[in-house]
């Protein structure tokens, strides 16, 4: 843009800083065009990110003609301002400021975690003054709990409020507020109710003092002698992207890495603490083999010749067709595709990473990859959302931050789910139904839509509106998505647990086609998107073309017991949709080679060859977002043990078993092999079938809902220990709503039986849940082995 | 001239003269060598020896791992590692110097904010195994407390300068 074009522009002034001219937009602040330009003012209340305070008062400047100097953070820009960041007058305002700062400060930095990268610190050494004039006693504040994950030191409190804004603004949940005046006041906990908030370790990061630390990082390094390298989170669909702080081979934190197109300066908990869960105590350190029934350490060589034998003699004897492997969805790229590729190799499709999946009928007429229908960024400004058994708070949470965004924007967002969920934001209907009533609900919002656009109904479509009617909320739901220019229906795990998925996907589909909306998915692991790009999945080959024949997917490898398995990362009595069968077929097959981290009880029960694996931060790799976004990252500790990243445990298991293809050198040659593969554009969306479409009315009377919870989706959470000691990690009880616990008179406990499976769980009265509805988490300890994740369950009152 | 001068210096030994001279004199001055380890120079009480960790007149251990020592060190001889200790307190749970990569500057004494580790006015020691070079914290504690009677006296001398 020329001079001339700039002046012209009326949304911009012209400023001067410091002598230097500077084109800034109307009603900007001065620190925002300030920072913009790469002049430094001092601050500490001020964040891009959170609402103006301006009570630090660090960031005083000179502006000419004003009497008194203003606070850069506050002053909306003028025309013709002039303004002066160093004059002697914002110095001495500065240096007065900072003086009465220190004045409570304590001078504890060397045993203060945030020592070395403290702004109070650093602003200290140019505004401080060398020797303190105050003689009288220093405040002391009494420290809060904040729960597992913050330590406080609150001593060290400046009130900035960065805190209690961010708990306020961002995540939703207000817990800090400051109480009382002057020197008095002091930031707390409203009631002492404790910081439970799913993104609230990012007050860490905002805190410019040592008030606020890391609790499991507490006193362990500093802030010098830590390396930092790049990472991606292993947790959910976003890849959020991450900072990964290690000493000597040892992760030591994990901090947000900007990214204003994902997860902006904040990550949620789970990505920030769950690196605790690479040092648990059940890491497999080396390679075992069962002998005879006992367990005995071996080298690596006899371990994979142990493996490649066990899998050629299950191919020897019922050819290909009698593998089956089953690959977390949060493994990498490159563990998806050499897996897949090896498994291919040995003749047998059985592969998959869809674990919780129920209903697959409809995998050939699916898109390329469950994808997000829209960007992460592009969520804030939806305004009309269906989210559909979809709780993006405890599975996504930087969708939910999104949505949150969107919401307080005035965004309709809507919830179809079995429960009554804690949103953080306005939510404008909560349709409640149970898992088969939702096919019902969804189809009622879907005749609306029909009728509004005076199409027919397709073949089918009646036997899926079941005795739904379509009432308000049907009609709200529809009008919002209808009027919205943007809005968005997304589906969650629950849909891919729904034993009639299929019906609902298409629902999910007719009701975005009516209303012009975009339909999305929010898949559960890391790489879900991945593991269909890469052939980790039995109807796909890597690139997404579709199989002729496909394989068996995971819920009929395990229901149709295979003679051998291979596991990757995955648990499978926690992790997949039945883990009753689960470890059924995994005790009946002659071998089961798993790829691990962890070593579980189970897991020396059923498997044979036990091969210890890298884990978060241990392997280079690549993570496919919901997006559709390819996102590298390198490997950064050093592998506990003898564990060694998974992509070479497969490439050499391939030369031990004789195949060819698996010659790479490094895991990017492995990349660039699975890249080759893909297509210039993928398909698109999906195409609605309704001829698989079939509605079954369930007759059970009580059903299990069993998702993962917030802090047991995958192996590594499920070993964090802050995470697990937080409120939503300690909520382990099942749930029923009023009239189910009155009808079976259920008392403090309950026995629950499904399958094999029977076990005896505390129960919670829960008025948010449908009827009939059994809220059974899955992913924690007393619900490993369970049967499916949505059926029928038996609760009888002891 | 020179040749007449040249030949009584010859003839007359007198270069051989005075340099006895000058060996007689020094026959009977003060001596200036020190019968070690009998006897022993006088030392600074900033003399910087073998290093020692010191503790509080009440026994706790003075370390608080702020690492600063680790940081400044020039030659890369400290390594620790820290967590909080049962008590909740900040302390090391390793804290090793290396003796032969020690350039005995001094830095890590200056930078201690709670006068924990300390260069001790011990020079003479040695080591029969090369692992023996490094120094973890039970030695580096052990050292303190046996000298810690002087360290006392050498840093309570040397607080009005610093």
């Amino acid at each position: 843009m020329t001079d001339k074009a700039e002046a012209s522009n009326p949304d911009l002034v012209t400023i001067e800083v410091d002598g230097v001219e500077m084109e800034a937009p109307k009603g900007a602040m001065i620190i925002e065009v300030t920072d913009k330009n790469r002049v430094h003012v001092p601050r500490f209340c001020y964040h891009r990110k959170l609402s103006i305070a301006a009570n630090c008062r660090m960031c005083l400047v000179d502006v000419e003609k004003a009497p008194k100097p203003l606070p850069a953070c506050a002053t909306p820009v003028a025309d013709g301002m002039k303004i002066s960041t160093r004059s002697e007058r914002a110095l001495k305002a500065q240096k007065g400021v900072m003086e009465f700062l220190l004045i409570n400060h304590p001078l504890d930095c060397p045993i203060c975690d945030q020592g070395g990268e403290c702004e109070l610190q650093d602003l200290a050494l140019g505004y401080g003054r060398g020797v303190s004039r105050f003689t009288e006693r220093k405040r002391v504040v009494k420290d809060e709990n904040l729960g597992p994950l913050i330590a406080t030191e609150m001593t060290r409190c400046i009130h900035c409020t960065r805190c209690v804004r961010f708990l306020d603004e961002v995540a939703g949940q207000r817990e800090l507020g400051g109480m009382g005046r002057g020197e008095h006041t002091e930031i707390s906990t409203l009631v002492g109710l404790g910081v439970h908030s799913e993104m609230s370790g990012n007050v860490i990061d905002l805190c410019p003092v040592g008030a606020l630390t890391s609790r499991p990082y507490r006193f362990t390094a500093r802030a010098w002698e830590m390396l930092s390298h790049p990472g991606v989170a292993p947790h959910d669909c976003v890849g959020s992207n991450v900072e990964v702080h290690h000493v000597h081979g040892r992760i030591k934190r994990v901090v947000p890495r900007d990214n204003d197109e994902l997860n902006e300066c904040w990550i949620s908990d789970r990505d920030r603490f769950a690196y605790e869960g690479v040092y648990s105590d059940d890491r497999l350190q080396r390679p075992r083999i069962k002998r005879d029934g006992r367990w005995q350490d071996c080298s690596w060589e006899d371990a994979l010749e142990a493996a490649a034998q066990g899998l050629m003699q299950a191919v020897e004897q019922g050819g290909g067709e009698q593998l089956g492997a089953l690959v977390s969805p949060s493994a990498t790229v490159e563990e998806q595709y050499l897996l897949g590729k090896l498994l291919r190799a040995l003749g047998s499709r059985n592969v998959d990473a869809r674990l919780r999946t129920a209903d697959f009928s409809d995998q050939q007429t699916r898109g390329a990859f469950p994808g997000l229908g829209v960007s992460v960024a592009d969520i804030e400004s939806l305004n009309a959302v269906l989210l559909v058994g979809s709780y993006p708070r405890a599975e996504q949470p930087i969708v939910n931050h999104r949505l949150r965004k969107a919401a307080l924007q005035g965004a309709a967002i809507s919830s179809l789910n079995p429960r009554r969920y804690d949103f953080n934001y306005p939510v404008a209907e909560h349709m409640l139904a149970g898992p088969d009533a939702m096919i019902g609900r969804l189809a009622a919002v879907a005749s609306v839509l029909l009728e509004a656009e005076g199409r027919d109904a397709p073949a089918g479509f009646e036997a899926l509106l079941g005795d739904a009617q379509a009432d308000d909320q049907a009609h709200a739901v529809a009008t919002a998505l209808r009027d919205g220019d943007r809005s968005a229906v997304f589906l969650g795990p629950l849909t891919e647990a729904h034993p009639r998925g299929a019906a609902l996907r298409a629902l999910a589909g007719l009701v975005a086609e009516l209303s012009g909306a975009a339909l999305g998915y929010l898949s559960e692991g890391a790489n879900s998107a991945g593991a269909w790009l890469t052939g980790a999945v039995p109807h796909r080959q890597a690139g997404g073309e579709s199989e002729s024949v496909p394989g068996l997917d995971a819920r009929t490898m395990l229901e149709q017991p295979r003679s051998a398995y291979v596991l990757l990362g995955v648990e499978p009595e926690m992790d997949c949709w039945n883990g009753d069968s689960a470890l059924a077929a995994l005790n009946q097959a002659r071998t089961v080679v798993a790829i691990t981290s962890y070593v579980t009880p189970a897991m020396e029960n059923y498997a044979d060859v036990l091969l210890p694996m890298g884990a978060f931060g241990e392997t280079s790799g690549t993570y496919v977002n919901a997006e559709g976004l390819w996102q590298s990252f390198p490997g950064i500790a050093s592998p506990v043990g003898e564990a060694r990243p998974a992509w070479k445990v497969l490439r050499v298991l391939g030369n031990v078993l004789q195949l060819d293809g698996f010659e790479q050198q490094s895991s990017e040659d492995v990349l660039a092999e699975v890249q080759a593969l893909q297509p210039a554009e993928y398909a698109s969306a999906d195409a609605t079938d309704w001829q698989g479409v079939t509605h079954a009315t369930a007759d059970e009377e009580l059903v299990r809902v069993g998702l993962l919870p917030l802090y047991g989706i995958d192996p590594l959470v499920r070993r964090a220990g802050a995470l697990q000691r937080t409120r939503q990690g300690q909520d382990r009880s099942l749930r029923v709503s009023e009239a189910t616990a009155q009808q079976l008179q259920l008392g403090e406990e309950v026995q629950v039986h499904q399958g094999q499976f029977s076990a005896t769980l505390p129960v919670l009265v829960d008025d948010g849940l449908a009827d009939g509805v059994v809220w059974m988490p899955a992913g924690i300890q007393e619900t490993a082995g369970a049967g499916p994740a949505l059926g029928p369950v038996d609760l009888r009152a002891i | 001239m020179s040749a007449a001068s040249d030949f009584v210096r010859t003839f007359f030994l007198t270069e051989l003269l005075r340099g006895l001279k000058l060996t007689g004199r020094n026959l009977f001055k003060r001596k200036v060598t020190i019968q070690y380890p009998e006897e022993r120079a006088p030392q600074s009480p900033r003399f910087r020896g073998r290093h020692a960790l010191r503790r509080y007149p009440n026994g706790e251990e003075r370390c608080i791992a702020c690492k600063l020592c680790e940081a400044v060190c020039p030659a890369l001889a400290i390594t620790i590692e820290s967590e909080p200790r049962d008590d909740g307190q900040r302390r090391t749970t390793r804290y090793d110097i290396d003796l032969f990569k020690c350039i005995y500057c001094g830095f890590c004494e200056e930078s201690c904010p709670v006068d924990s580790i300390v260069e001790t006015r011990v020079f003479e020691y040695h080591m029969e195994e090369r692992e023996e070079r490094v120094v973890n914290k039970q030695q580096l504690l052990a050292f303190g407390d046996e000298y810690e009677k002087q360290l006392a006296a050498d840093r309570a001398m040397d607080a009005p300068y610093r």
